[in-house]
């Protein structure tokens, strides 16, 4: 049992990692929901073409020969992936949604699980015609790798490693999320977001087209949750076009978790549901006696998802009624 | 005062699915008017208002200083000078009385001109300043009203659509709001007022139509109405 305690430095480092992952696409989930009550299935999608489009850019950057230093590289390959993404989301809700707007809930569910398929194989058939597998693995930006001591803090932590890539993912998730909440909270347009996630009518009112500022949701949230594919292709090494599934439905969870429709939820609910995916999964076979291995995790993570949802149905930081008038 | 039309509908239907909302309705306000449209729940008040500002489909002209804005999405409309406090005065309830005020002023383009609008506002409603900061939707209905017509004079509009401001509120209330719409005209603003409550809008508009059904019944100067036998014994009994 002392191992859980020992282990903690580590898992707290690789669950945060994880769940700053989960935080950003959480995002895009919540905020999609929040101004459609629309569920965005395609988004982990999103989030898995941003994945090879950079690490597309990146295995382009090497054939051409073209040097740059790393820190620019990924600066530019986040930004050319976030403006493609953050394009690709447009269009998914031009094509997909915005013809079925005034259609039942239950339709643009299906046409997102339908553009959800779509990305996959586009996404499969290119990589495979470029690199003749659909599993890819990219190179990496930045190598090094560090040891956090905190054995010094408490004796009987053990050490914790935290390789490069994943303070570049933990720090740009982290900016990310800091701008989209000044955004939302602070700025005109942001503002216009959220008078038209609470009424569109009156916003329309107000000469807010409401139509450029569902685009302008979906650009968001595609531009951030397709940077966010990149570093995690770099911090995992290697990727496959569906790894948007599971991820999105995690990252749908944690939005869940933290109320959908609530930014800070969302990003609260990715980190929590990052630090409880990887304790369960350094943990359970020691906490249920070897009875469950750490294959279990994400058992663990939606039986966490059933349990709010069942005493706390809007969520951690959600409202219990609409105030919608 | 000149007589020069800002507003003209003329021959204007509308239909909700199947069932006709409106059915040819012709009204013009002028410049400096307060013009009320009254008739009882269901005649179709809303419904022009909604027809002004492109809400629902119309058939017919609606023109709006010589343009003609019949086709246009209420996001177009409001940018030409048409500010609308809608029914039930739908206030962003989550957002701060602040940022429902800069809503408001979502169209205009510098700093100073927003400021010079709030600063407007703060004299007509000296309570919405006191709330700034406050939730709108925390905000009691008198004031909530009034913030929605704060919010509309935010826009720097060249005419108001009031859209029931007596919806709900105590008389006292009421009778303040109306005070102020008053000011508001005497100022310069041009008012299309639509209301249930006859009397009230009546004794404070210059001239006014009587909607049932959908159709126009009735125009005449708002003196002339509220005398009206066929007026006050259908709305002001």
């Amino acid at each position: 049992m002392s191992h859980i305690f020992t282990a903690l430095p580590q898992v707290l480092v690789d669950g945060l990692t994880l769940g700053a992952i989960y935080a950003v696409v959480a995002l895009g989930y919540t905020m999609v929901y929040g101004i459609l009550e629309l569920i965005n299935f395609a988004h982990g999608e999103v989030f898995m073409t941003g994945a090879f489009i950079g690490t597309g850019l990146l295995l382009s950057l090497g054939m051409f020969g073209i040097d740059m230093p790393a820190w620019i590289t990924l600066i530019l390959i986040l930004i050319m992936t976030a403006l493609l993404t953050g394009l690709l989301g447009i269009g998914i809700e031009r094509l997909a949604y915005r013809p079925l707007r005034k259609a039942p809930k239950l339709i643009p569910l299906i046409s997102a699980i339908g553009i959800s398929f779509i990305l996959q194989d586009l996404v499969r058939f290119v990589a495979e015609m470029k690199t003749g597998n659909y599993i890819v693995t990219g190179t990496t930006l930045f190598e090094g790798k560090f040891t956090i001591p905190f054995s010094s803090i408490i004796g009987s932590f053990q050490n914790a490693t935290i390789k490069t890539n994943t303070i570049i993912l933990i720090g740009i998730t982290i900016v990310i999320m800091i701008l989209l909440d000044i955004f939302v909270n602070r700025t005109k347009w942001g503002t216009a977001m959220r008078a038209v996630a609470q009424d569109q009518e009156t916003a329309s009112l107000m000469s807010i087209n409401v139509n450029k500022v569902i685009s302008l949701t979906f650009f968001i949230g595609s531009a951030i949750g397709g940077a966010t594919g990149f570093l995690f292709a770099q911090q995992y090494a290697t990727i496959d076009p569906y790894i948007g599934f599971i991820l999105g439905l995690k990252a749908f969870t944690a939005a869940v978790l933290g109320g959908i429709g609530n930014i800070r939820g969302a990003m609260f609910g990715g980190l929590m549901l990052g630090v409880l995916e990887v304790f369960a999964a350094a943990n359970l076979s020691t906490l249920t006696g070897g009875v469950l291995g750490s294959e279990y995790k994400d058992v663990f993570a939606f039986a966490i998802l059933i349990l709010v949802l069942i005493f706390k149905p809007e969520g951690l930081f959600g409202k219990s009624v609409k105030e919608k008038v | 005062m000149t007589k020069r039309a800002l507003l003209e509908m003329s021959q204007v239907s509308a239909y909700y699915d199947q069932i006709q909302a409106l059915q040819d309705i012709s009204l013009e306000v002028n410049m400096g008017e307060i013009v009320t449209l009254v008739g009882s729940n269901g005649a179709g008040k809303s419904s022009t208002l909604k027809a002004i500002c492109g809400q629902i489909k119309t058939s017919g002209t609606i023109s709006f200083l010589g343009n003609d804005i019949s086709k246009l999405p209420p996001h177009q409309t409001a940018k030409l000078g048409v500010a609308h406090v809608p029914e039930g005065r739908r206030i962003f309830p989550k957002l701060t009385v602040k940022e429902n005020l800069e809503m408001g002023a979502f169209q205009l383009k510098s700093k100073k001109d927003i400021e010079q609008q709030m600063e407007l506002v703060y004299q007509y409603f000296p309570r919405v300043k006191e709330r700034l900061h406050q939730k709108g939707g925390t905000m009691s209905g008198g004031e909530q009203q009034m913030l929605a017509i704060g919010r509309a004079l935010m826009s720097k509009p060249s005419i108001l659509l009031l859209d029931e401001p007596s919806m709900g509120l105590a008389p006292i209330i009421v009778e303040q709001i109306f005070e102020i719409i008053q000011e508001l005209n005497q100022t310069g603003m041009t008012i299309l007022l639509v209301e249930q409550n006859a009397y009230q809008a009546l004794s404070i508009a210059h001239r006014g139509y009587v909607i049932q059904t959908g159709k126009i019944i009735l125009t005449d100067s708002a003196q002339n109405l509220l005398e009206n036998k066929q007026v006050t014994e259908a709305y002001l009994a």
